[in-house]
């Protein structure tokens, strides 16, 4: 199939019908779109690295953004170390984003596989994966999170801990959203399993890990995706949280989060603007994502809820 | 019948007793209760010997078991923190949180079911619109994002609320409860919208569906069709019908509210569980945190049981079907 | 019709207010309940945890030492009457007679002895202020002796931080040592209290909220009108700036600066505010051989005076005190403030700040051309903006090739990690932050002790010099001042130590931060400038 196929089948699929016809959705994509490209060029388009302490100048602490007093040096204006805010707005986003998509491919490649595997060998195997999964299930995403961080500050010193702060804040995100696609994916492989051409494929003689692979696992993508798309919402502001409650992402390399808490000191004395433009950036992003999700669990399937 | 009670009983011991499993290996082996207790300047031999007398020498199902038992008596430890006893300390500050979640649990309803028949009965009115509009961003601003904007606005600048604390309690033997005073009751109204308000958006949504669904229905255009008035419809019918999952819903939310709690009693200072629970998390207090776990899963757990025992009663065709959450 | 109900309504929602708030929390008509908040809590109700002002000023109110500060901080009688030297090496204290702990029992010389005793030994942490001591000996009921090493001046100035516990109540709830906890039992003394102080502890709930009621049999006349105490730990800044503006809060202690403008412009609050005592200054490990955190190994680039002068010129304090604090902060190159006996005017200049290029020729000149990699340490919640400070140092740092990994955390953790041990080894840190005032004796001399000679556990010298700086000829200086009566020659000795620390810089020192407390209008109290709330002078109006 050429590619220009191909687009003009995307183009006359319901997919992009529904999208067409949806003009809100299409302010979320674009909006989307917009956050994921200045997170991606942060470094082109920041006026500083406000990770990198030898950038910084103290005296430029604290100046108010553009119209409200300030100059076009700092348009957002400079928080208490004197990082610019809109590059740091930048780079947060781009950690908030990583980090998102970071725990939302960790926890899909985690439950798809024990999605698959469950559904496949059954048995004891799949009787522990899926009261594994009860059992999480029952606790929120956050809780499992602080838990897990909590758990490693007690096993490694605290001392590297900011070091590794990130990689601990996806291990732990992951762990708390695997479980929705490890019981979608099952349920699809339990359905697929012995539909007509799966054991046409059987007979045949292809391995059932190929038929799982090549003809279950498509199948189940498109819930796998809504999902997905939810779940980047879910953990952008999950992130957001344990870094604002000050478990996240440490000072020299903040987050959205971390920022709104590093603000939040400033609410009273004047300093508005270091919490509230990443606070916009954060709920214009995680809306922009969750509009996108909801359309997309629709326009896929109109059933799921 | 019974052995669908039994057996669910049993699977929500087995969930508590797994939990009490990563409760108790966290207590042994993560925080090393020795190091806990003992000054820098202790010698090993002393060290030895404490281990020795406390048991942590034995086989680990003998030491399992041993915190179990502890556990069943409400003993969890000592604070690395404080060195207050855990249990006295979660004691102490449950009655805050669970009459913040009280309180927020009725605000979510309270509001979220009148917005949700409104929304479903009449979907295409421009109040229903914007309310739809309204509850996504409710869902996509982050809890202590509201939270500080909430004390900024009536606390800072308008000054007519506090922004900390329970405000003044009275005693009933060992529960303090903020219900009896004015000052109580003032200073819930912002932690308990903050922590309501996910869930109002949850349950409005909820209850919109289930009346868009209910009222396409052939049972809802047969009464009709009986030319029962619309209030008739609308509440007697349309309503009755979707309640139970909202009802589920909540219940099962109770336990979130719960858990959330935590982000809603740091940003207000509000002197309950979660509060403890993120301090214990600043300090890795791993008698603390294990002991929050294994309460708030006994939480979870019984409210899933009494849900899942509903659902059997009410409808016999549910059964097997819990609701998935994130 | 309609607006009547509704005042109606008001009326009952108020009188059962009023029925509510009289039946339930407040005790009478004229409570004064004060109700107060600092970001940390009280890291416990032991008086020898930790030789920290926060602690100390807060259980003062509950114990008492035997000679206290009066408002100008001049020493007075307290559980002591008279005091004095028999001969120039031995004390003699005269017990005030009829002084009752608050369970009633009497205070006697036994209790004076038994907590001289427990502040000295065990896990306490003011082991400090007995380094002279060589015997306390009770002479009878209402004496106490105490033979000196050597001549000690200054030992009743330096008790005013040692707060007299009941001996009775300490071993009959097993907390006869001091609580570094070697023993299993938990510290009852460390949730508890029993002292003979103004103020009874009637609840505590650690992390929460203390409450204290007035001693009715205090010995003293109360110069304060309360009835009632609350103090609450509110972590968030912001969190407690908004309390004190909503009312919920009558005053808060240690504001950030940030916050003071904002406070200043609310007609409700009142702002009270001037130099304390304290210097808030860095250190860095010369003790070890090879520095705990760092990429260097083999060697200690700290013990080379080129790269601490390359430090000390890189970090600019006047910026700190602009952006950071605000212009509430004094820059000093001295380690005790003005104001302090033994404060030497002509020293306290910095040298000037160097241009980065001539910094990074310094460390290249000892070895370091490509600069280095350090760990440091900092409290986030002692110091005003101390995460702050250690951030913007990080940054200067930086510019000069070196690599600054920032570890800021809670002060009980900060505190134990970069502390010296109580079997004197040095603590775990290489580049820290720290804050010291002279409080007990506000004399140079105690900062010679304390921070600057060498560390050594038998003679309880240098207890906080943390980094381990040692010099022979400043010890002897240190030694021969403790003992010297004769102020001039005292003075010489003052100026010649002060050279030698400085010249050697033995440390950063950074700044005299500036107190800051806010309190409702209606508050009358009294602020001394070393930082410590003493509730006696509190009055409601």
């Amino acid at each position: 199939m050429s590619l220009r196929d191909r687009i003009g089948r995307a183009a006359d699929s319901d997919i992009w019908f529904s999208f067409k016809a949806s003009p809100v959705t299409m302010v979320a994509a674009g909006l989307t779109a917009f956050i994921f490209l200045a997170a991606l060029l942060a470094p082109l388009l920041a006026v500083q690295n406000p990770y990198d302490p030898a950038s910084l100048n103290l005296s430029d602490a604290m100046k108010p953004p553009v119209f409200f007093g300030g100059d076009w040096s700092f348009p957002l204006g400079s928080d208490d170390q004197g990082r610019d805010l809109y590059s740091t707005i930048l780079y947060g986003t781009r950690m908030s984003l990583f980090v998102g998509l970071c725990c939302v491919v960790v926890a899909m490649v985690i439950g798809i596989t024990l999605g698959l595997v469950s559904g496949y060998v059954g048995g004891a195997v799949e009787a522990v994966i899926m009261r594994i999964a009860d059992v999480q299930l029952t606790f929120p995403a956050i809780l499992i999170a602080l838990l897990i961080d909590g758990v490693v500050r007690g096993i490694i010193s605290v001392k590297r801990h900011d070091e590794i702060a990130g990689f601990v804040i996806i291990v732990s995100i992951s762990l708390s959203l695997w479980v929705q696609y490890a019981r979608t994916v099952r349920g699809s492989v339990l359905v697929e399993r012995n539909k007509e051409y799966v054991q046409a494929a059987r007979v045949i003689g292809l391995s059932r890990w190929l038929i799982m692979i090549r003809h279950v696992l498509p199948n189940v993508m498109g819930p796998v995706m809504v999902i997905a798309t939810i779940n980047l919402g879910v953990a952008i502001i999950t992130e957001a949280t344990l870094s604002f409650l000050g478990v996240g992402l440490p000072a020299t390399q903040p987050s959205l989060g971390t920022l709104i808490r590093i603000g939040n000191e400033y609410l009273n004395s004047g300093e508005w603007w270091i919490t509230i433009f990443p606070g916009i950036t954060l709920a214009a992003l995680v809306l922009a994502v969750n509009m996108l999700g909801d359309w997309l669990r629709d326009a896929l399937n109109p059933k799921l809820r | 019948m019974i052995s669908f009670v039994l057996n669910r009983v049993a699977q929500a011991a087995g969930v508590l007793l797994a939990v009490g499993f990563i409760a108790f290996s966290l207590f042994t082996y993560v925080g090393d209760p020795i190091n806990a207790m003992v000054g820098q300047d202790t010698s090993q031999q002393e060290k030895e010997e404490l281990r020795e007398k406390l048991g942590l020498n034995d086989p680990a199902p003998l030491q399992f078991a041993r915190f179990i038992g502890n556990v069943v008596q409400g003993k969890f430890g000592l604070s690395y923190r404080t060195s207050d006893p855990v249990g006295r300390l979660i004691l102490e500050r449950l009655p805050a949180t669970l009459e913040l979640a009280l309180c927020a649990a009725l605000f979510a309803l309270g509001v979220g079911v009148p917005l949700g028949v409104y929304t479903g009965l009449y979907p295409r009115h421009w109040t229903s619109r914007l309310l739809q509009a309204v509850s996504l961003i409710g869902i996509s601003l982050p809890t202590f994002l509201i939270g500080i904007l909430l004390i900024v606005f009536f606390a800072v600048i308008l000054n007519v609320l506090p922004s900390f604390g329970r405000g003044e309690t009275v005693k009933f033997g060992w529960w303090t409860s903020g219900y009896f005073t004015v000052a109580g009751l003032k200073a819930l109204i912002l932690p308990s919208v903050t922590l309501g308000l996910f869930q109002l958006t949850l349950i409005m949504r909820l209850v919109r569906s289930e009346m868009l669904e209910v009222m396409r229905t052939d049972y809802i255009k047969f009464a009709r069709a009986r030319g029962l008035s619309n209030r008739a419809i609308n509440y007697g019918h349309a309503l009755k019908n979707t309640l139970v999952p909202v009802i589920t819903v909540t219940g099962l939310q109770l336990g979130a509210i719960i858990a959330f709690a935590i982000i809603t009693e740091t940003v207000f200072s509000w002197p309950g569980m979660g509060q403890l629970f993120v301090q214990s998390v600043q300090f890795a207090d791993i008698p603390v945190m294990a002991a929050y776990l294994l309460l708030v899963s006994a939480f979870f757990v019984t409210i899933n049981l009494a849900v899942d025992l509903l659902y059997y009663v009410v409808d016999p065709r549910l059964r097997g079907s819990t609701g998935g959450r994130h | 019709m309609n607006s009547m109900t509704i005042r109606f309504g008001r009326m009952t929602m108020a009188a059962a207010a009023m029925a509510l708030g009289l039946g339930t929390a407040v005790p009478g008509a004229f409570a004064k309940t004060f109700r107060w908040a600092n970001a940390g809590d009280v890291s416990s109700m032991d008086p020898y945890y930790r030789n920290e002002t926060f602690l100390l000023a807060f259980l003062e109110n509950v114990y008492e030492p035997l000679v206290r500060r009066d408002k100008t901080l001049a020493l007075e009688a307290a559980l002591a009457v008279k005091w004095g030297q028999t001969s120039p090496t031995t004390w003699f204290f005269d017990l005030r007679p009829g002084v009752k702990f608050h369970d009633g029992s009497p205070f006697t010389a036994d209790d004076v002895v038994f907590s001289l005793n427990r502040a000295s030994t065990g896990g306490s942490n003011m082991k400090a202020y007995f380094a002279s001591v060589k015997e306390v000996r009770k002479v009878s009921d209402l004496r106490v002796e105490v033979d000196t090493k050597y001549v000690d001046p200054l030992l009743a100035s330096k008790w005013a931080a040692i707060l007299i516990m009941s001996k009775a109540w300490a071993e009959k709830n097993n907390a006869a040592v001091a609580s570094d906890a070697t023993k299993n039992e938990e510290n009852f003394a460390t949730r508890n209290a029993m002292g003979t102080g103004g103020f009874i502890v009637k609840e505590r709930k650690a992390g929460e909220k203390t409450i204290l009621v007035p001693n009715p049999a205090w010995w003293d006349k109360p110069g304060h009108n309360l009835t009632e105490v609350v103090f609450t730990p509110i972590a968030n800044p912001a969190t407690r700036v908004a309390a004190l503006k909503a009312g919920d809060i009558d005053m808060m202690y240690e504001v950030p600066p940030q916050d003071t403008d904002n406070l200043k412009r609310d007609a409700n609050v009142a702002v009270i505010e001037g130099p304390e005592t304290r210097i808030v200054y860095l250190g860095w490990d010369m003790e070890r051989d090879e520095l705990l955190e760092s990429n260097i190994k083999g060697k200690n680039p700290f013990k080379d005076k080129r790269v601490r002068e390359a430090f000390y010129r890189s970090i600019d304090v006047e910026a700190i005190k602009r952006s950071v604090m605000r212009g509430q902060a004094f820059p000093t190159a001295l380690m005790v403030a003005p104001g302090i006996n033994g404060y030497v005017k002509e020293l306290d200049k910095r040298p000037t700040l160097l241009k980065s290029e001539d910094a990074k020729k310094l460390l290249a000149d000892a070895g370091y051309p490509a600069g280095f990699e350090v760990g440091m340490d900092c409290p986030n919640d002692r110091y005003v903006n101390d995460e702050k400070i250690c951030q913007a140092v990080v940054g200067m740092l930086a510019r000069i090739g070196i690599k600054v990994n920032l570890l800021a955390q809670t002060r009980s953790k900060y505190f134990t990690k970069i502390l010296r041990k109580p079997d004197s080894k040095p603590g775990e840190t290489s580049f820290y932050m720290l804050g010291w005032s002279p409080a007990a004796t506000y004399d140079v001399h105690n900062v010679f002790e304390a921070l600057i000679q060498t560390p050594n556990a038998t003679t309880k010298k240098g207890q906080f010099n943390v980094n381990g700086y040692s010099n022979a000829g400043l010890d002897a200086l240190a030694d021969k001042i403790e003992g010297e009566a004769d102020t001039a020659k005292r003075n010489a000795m003052i100026f010649e130590a002060t050279k030698l620390y400085v010249d050697d810089y033995a440390y950063i020192p950074l700044h005299q931060q500036a107190v800051i407390w806010a309190s409702r209008k209606n508050v009358d109290l009294h602020q001394p400038a070393d930082n410590r709330f003493p509730l006696r002078f509190v009055t409601v109006k």
